[in-house]
């Protein structure tokens, strides 16, 4: 798997195998955030971000853990690591740029306990990513990430306008919707090596 | 204790009235991807609910202990430990399993549901309700997972737990064991659930 090229991954990571719709990781933003457009893709761009940052992290890790002899720890470090990586961006982004910040909010605390970063982290280990890889897959789920939240935003807000019983409505509705999307993506399964 | 709820009452509530799955919607990302057997839906289940019982018991163990500012630190480094741990001990049992569940073994890590019940419920009870109500919770996600996973292998291989259910006239639901079919099978039981409260005459949950 190693000698994918960068293309492949990043194909392979936003529309075949989809984090959301193909993987389930990030179901709980994907259905706590997506009823609005704008919210969406502005998450989008956060959790993107966090990832790319956290994934360049957990390879250092990962190096450092082989080297020390202790893969036992690698789950308790990765999550350490995005716990504060979130918490420096945060920071970061205060300090640097307060428009951003206010229009991020509350979903950037949130991302921590994202599974999508931590699939991430856990996935690029597995397949024994190099570093440039690693940033393309996490670039890749990423934007596979933000496309899925804001495909399933724009039907939400259509869907707000049309009758429907009140037994469906809610997230038995949403996940239909979710299952069809999947069912979609499903069609470019035949695109990557 | 302001409530006047029995530890009996604790360990019920989560089968049925605050299922985790059916009504609360938590923990969606294992419940979807591993419930495409039966099998592995019970495993996961259960490898959640060793997790949830014993960071609940350490949880409220420490829970004067733990300073106010970095307890979601602390409650998420607990249950990182222990999933460290089920990841070893299924490593041991069945390496086939491991496969199967892959990855999703350590993403019990960022399960909403333990982070949840920890903050929720684990950090302000004594140690006695604590491990009920982790019990309760954890026996209705095993639940509601071996649901979900039962009319996806029913459905998308003819089969339970390996074993065949349909002569060979059956022609297999092949969506019901890809992701969609994952979506699909949650949304009906979510409406089950929906239509069953509605009868009773309750409103429906949003």
């Amino acid at each position: 798997m190693t000698d994918d090229s960068l293309w492949t991954i990043f194909l392979n990571a936003t529309l075949i195998n989809n984090f959301v719709l193909a993987y389930f990781l990030g179901i709980c933003p994907f259905l706590g955030v997506s009823a609005k457009l704008e919210t969406a893709s502005r998450m989008g761009a956060a959790v993107t971000f966090v990832m790319l940052v956290s994934s360049s992290c957990a390879y250092a890790i990962h190096k450092l853990l082989t080297a020390i002899d202790a893969p036992y720890l690698q789950l308790i470090s990765f999550i350490a690591v995005i716990a504060s990586t979130v918490q420096l961006v945060e920071m970061f982004i205060k300090k640097v740029s307060p428009a951003l910040f206010r229009a991020l909010g509350i979903f950037l605390p949130l991302i921590t306990t994202n599974c999508a970063i931590l699939g991430l982290a856990l996935f690029q280990t597995n397949k024994g990513y190099n570093f440039v890889q690693c940033i393309v897959y996490a670039l890749g789920a990423g934007i596979g990430f933000t496309i899925a939240l804001v495909l399933m935003a724009g039907l939400r807000e259509k869907l707000e306008l049309a009758q429907v019983p009140d037994v469906v409505r809610g997230t038995a509705l949403a996940l239909m919707l979710a299952g069809l999307l999947s069912m979609a993506f499903m069609g470019f399964a035949g695109l990557g090596g | 204790m302001k409530q006047p709820t029995t530890g009996t009452d604790e360990f019920v509530k989560g089968l049925w009235k605050e299922n985790p799955v059916f009504i609360q919607v938590l923990g969606m990302c294992p419940v979807l991807a591993v419930s495409n057997t039966a099998r592995n839906a019970l495993a996961m289940g259960l490898a959640t609910l060793f997790v949830l019982v014993m960071s609940n018991t350490v949880v409220s163990l420490l829970r004067n202990f733990i300073p106010k500012q970095v307890r979601i630190a602390t409650y998420i480094l607990i249950i990182a430990t222990f999933v460290t741990v089920v990841e070893y001990v299924i490593q041991a049992i069945s390496l086939e399993l491991h496969k199967a569940l892959g990855a999703f073994i350590s993403l019990i890590v960022v399960n909403c549901l333990i982070l949840g019940r920890a903050e929720a419920f684990a950090s302000k009870n004594t140690l006695g309700r604590s491990i009920l109500d982790g019990l309760g919770m954890g026996l209705g996600f095993v639940l509601a997972l071996f649901c979900l996973g039962a009319v996806r292998e029913v459905l998308g291989s003819g089969s339970l737990f390996g074993l065949s259910l349909f002569h060979d006239g059956f022609q297999n639901w092949v969506v019901m064991i890809l992701p969609s079919g994952g979506f699909f099978t949650l949304a009906g039981w979510l409406l089950l659930f929906n239509w069953l409260k509605q009868r009773r005459g309750g409103e429906v949950a949003g």
